[in-house]
């Protein structure tokens, strides 16, 4: 099967030049929630990605934002992004159509260790739009399914209509070798799933905690919680991966916006073990 | 292996070396008085500079001063460094046009300047050096500093009197430039007797001195200039031993002492803007009132500014005592994480800039005394 | 369900790990198995509260009801999960409902045997209290992150 390659280097002489992308598809997810398929409007553009990394995709006269790759990183050339309308550029991103165009600078940043074991239980806990960064480590972690022992899915949502990939959680829940475990923090009328937060799942979670690696990505507060319950269960602390934020402007390790203590999360990071930051997680204003 | 030739320079041969540039398509930039202070910018000749003048610094204080002789170089540095031209304050990184329902990236043609810098201490040398290392060393590089630095050429000038927040011998760059320039010059002045001992660094600047036909210095004039600056190591006023600072200040993030050093602090950023090394920068896309033309412009950044940690609505780092947290951590600490070596090159601008007089190396031997408590 | 099997499944349960053989004897002493179909309500809020649950299988739901609007979900329990503290806390009454969601089995536990064997034997009732406590605090550490509404517009 596909090896993870190396880090990619993004090819661009200056980094900061953006390519142009064109939007194929377009999918309302949730209320506030959409995603975006998107080609290289120049074929000769190749553009490949590790599962965990992220883009920096600029809206023409309004601005740039860094979003993570929640597409198939098996799938050259096709690049997709679930984003959440927050702020000027996300909303005005939000209103563009099929057709319509846009700048990528990217890859960059580290990725979900997929590769980091044989034949051990992969815990994935999503929370929120934390789903959409761990979607490609799901879709390598399936396509390659004969390494792993059990896959496990922890996906959290606020309420169900804020459920992201509806039907793609369908139909990995129908497949028996990917055990998926849906709740949400609020129910509403209909819902005849788990209530609670994601971090109530773990306790219960069939995994083997001394031969698990855990990917979390979600809000910090939830990753913070989830950690601590995970290593309750006894996966340990170098086994558990987090992806972090903080804002961004240039993505490359220029501009010193990115810093959490000594790193760049846009470069030493997103992905974290969680080993490597937990003293600074927990202090305030870092 | 030819011996290191020493040079004499009398003060107005430093015009010749200037004419040699500007035949080159040079600017020449170096220290000039402006608005009450000394700051770098395109000189045309020796009396351009501040001759005669000295500065007056203490924590939050600067004054010139005239000094009683005419010496070219007779003070530290001001609230300018070299980054000015390296990294300016303000770059257009990219135009952008719509057409045909897409737009279209213009690459810039970043301007091909060559600059001579004039008057670089030593400090300022290690300063640029971690610039070179923050713009040139990582994964991704900045065009634009690449071009510009590679088209300096470097004069250097030994500081013979340390200012009063000076700290580079603490640090470990200075007052002695030791690399990093193309010439160093070292200023002899006293009762009947006023020239520069002059040394190549590079083989351009050898190259200068020779084609400029300077003579050499005999072994008594260099001798002088030796001794300048090895009593310049027993003139400093501040100093501070930085060993462990880098795993201290990495351990007390949570230490209360944060509080107190941060009470006046304004947030005013001035440390950032006058700070050799500061680098934070933010990119701005902007439009014009048509909608059909964009622009991608990189700024100076500081980190004091609430906006700068803003996301999801808020900002991580809310109060200023956290803001001055970063910037000290950073400098001092996780810049050797991050490049090798700490951000500090000792200058002192910090403490003369800020206005409610900040010294940062007050704020270290405060925490070293609080970790000895312990 | 035959008393060996009670004896087995309440032995093997995590909340009743290191417990004294007399005092599980004791508790399969006040177990029965009851079985919920969806819909059925396990106890309501206001009743007195005599029991506590160990379910076996199914879905639980716990709810509170709003006038005018559908009852508000707190969260819901399944397998292996133990239901209902208000038992041990006077003045003993329960402080939401419990509505089956999917056909559930529980063991149902006589609270107020058990009660009464803790005023008699302290041991008993700190080992009891101590297993309680940290449900409590389960529950309540994940209410209070589902108050962070973590996931809204922020």
């Amino acid at each position: 099967m596909v090896q993870v390659e190396r880090e990619i280097i993004t090819k661009e002489a200056n980094p900061m030049l953006p390519q142009l992308f064109v939007i194929r598809s377009r999918k309302l997810e949730t209320s506030d929630t959409f995603t975006l398929e998107l080609e290289p409007i120049e074929s000769e553009v190749e553009f490949s990605f590790l599962p965990g990394q992220f883009n920096m995709i600029y809206v023409f006269g309004v601005g740039e934002v860094p979003i993570s790759i929640s597409g198939d990183p098996l799938k050259k050339n096709r690049i997709t992004h679930t984003t959440r309308m927050v702020g000027t550029v996300t909303k005005a991103m939000g209103m563009l159509k099929r057709g319509d165009v846009l700048g990528i600078r990217g890859p960059f940043g580290t990725s979900w260790p997929v590769d980091r074991c044989e034949n051990c239980d992969v815990v994935i806990v999503a929370g929120g739009i934390g789903l959409a960064p761990l979607r490609p480590a799901i879709y390598y972690i399936l396509a390659n399914r004969e390494r792993y022992n059990r896959v496990i899915l922890l996906y959290g949502a606020r309420t169900p209509e804020d459920i992201l990939y509806k039907q793609e959680i369908e139909k990995w829940k129908s497949r028996f070798d990917f055990e998926v475990y849906v709740t949400v923090d609020r129910g509403t009328s209909g819902w005849k799933g788990n209530v609670g937060v994601v971090t109530t799942l773990i306790p219960r979670a069939p995994f083997e905690s001394r031969n698990s690696v855990a990917f979390v990505c979600g809000p910090e507060v939830m990753m913070r919680f989830t950690a601590i319950e995970l290593i309750k269960r006894g996966v340990k602390e170098d086994n558990i991966f987090i992806s972090m934020e903080r804002n961004m402007k240039c993505g490359i390790g220029l501009c010193g916006h990115c810093q959490f203590g000594p790193v760049f999360i846009c470069k030493d990071g997103p992905v974290f073990s969680y080993n490597q930051v937990k003293d600074l997680l927990f202090k305030r204003e870092i | 292996m030819s011996k290191i030739k020493f040079y004499r320079l009398a003060p107005e041969d430093l015009n010749k070396i200037f004419e040699y540039f500007k035949i080159r398509g040079y600017n020449i930039i170096g220290p000039t008085v402006r608005d009450n202070a000394i700051i770098y910018d395109e000189i045309q000749s020796v009396n351009d500079l501040p001759v005669g003048l000295t500065d007056e610094q203490k924590p939050g204080y600067y004054r010139l001063k005239k000094r009683n002789d005419t010496a070219l170089f007779g003070y530290v540095v001001g609230p300018q460094s070299w980054k000015k031209f390296l990294f300016p304050p303000i770059l257009t990184l990219w135009e952008a046009k719509k057409s045909n329902g897409k737009f279209e990236i213009f690459e810039p043609n970043f301007a091909e300047r060559k600059f001579v810098f004039v008057g670089v201490r030593a400090c300022e040398i290690s300063a640029i050096l971690i610039h070179d290392k923050v713009f040139g060393g990582g994964q991704y590089t900045d065009p634009n500093y690449l071009k510009i630095r590679k088209n300096v050429f470097t004069i250097a000038v030994n500081c013979s009197e340390p200012g009063e927040n000076c700290f580079c011998s603490s640090v470990g760059t200075g007052p002695r430039a030791l690399t990093g320039y193309d010439l160093v010059l070292t200023e002899v002045i006293s009762k009947g007797e006023h020239y520069l001992i002059a040394k190549a660094g590079t083989e351009s600047g050898e190259e200068v001195l020779e084609s400029l036909k300077f003579n050499e210095a005999t072994d008594e004039e260099v001798k002088k200039s030796e001794d300048i600056m090895s009593d310049a190591l027993g003139k400093f006023k501040k100093g501070v031993e930085l060993d462990g600072v880098v795993e201290l200040l990495q351990l007390n993030y949570e230490n209360p002492l944060w509080e107190k050093i941060s009470e006046k602090c304004l947030a005013c950023a001035n440390c950032t803007m006058v700070c050799p090394t500061c680098f934070c920068n933010t990119i701005e896309d902007v439009t014009d009132l048509s909608g059909e033309n964009a622009k991608r412009i990189r700024r100076w950044d500081s980190c004091f500014t609430l906006e700068f940690s803003y996301i999801h609505g808020g900002s991580v780092r809310y109060s200023t005592m956290s803001r001055y947290r970063q910037w000290m951590t950073h400098k001092l600490s996780a810049w050797k994480n991050q490049f090798g070596m700490i951000g500090c090159v000792g200058c002192g601008r910090c403490i003369t800039w800020c206005p409610v007089g900040i010294d940062i190396v007050e704020n270290v031997k405060l925490f070293k005394k609080d970790a000895i408590k312990v | 369900m035959s008393i060996q099997t009670l004896e087995r499944i309440l032995s093997e349960h995590p909340f009743f790990k290191d417990l004294k053989e007399e005092y599980l004897e004791l508790i399969v002493g006040c177990a029965r198995n009851v079985f919920y179909k969806p819909g059925d309500f396990i106890f309501r809020e206001g009743e007195e509260a005599h029991e506590f649950y160990i379910i076996r299988d199914g879905r639980v739901s716990l709810e509170i009801s709003v006038p005018g609007k559908n009852p508000v979900v707190i969260q819901t329990l399944e397998d292996g999960e133990v239901l209902g503290w208000s038992w041990i806390v006077p003045p003993y009454y329960w402080h939401f409902d419990a509505r089956v969601v999917e056909p559930t089995r529980v063991i149902a536990l006589d609270g107020r045997c058990l009660r009464n064997k803790c005023e008699e034997d302290h041991s008993l009732g700190y080992e009891l209290l101590k297993r309680f406590v940290s449900i409590v605090e389960q529950r309540l550490q994940a209410t209070r992150i589902q108050l962070l509404d973590l996931y809204g517009a922020g």
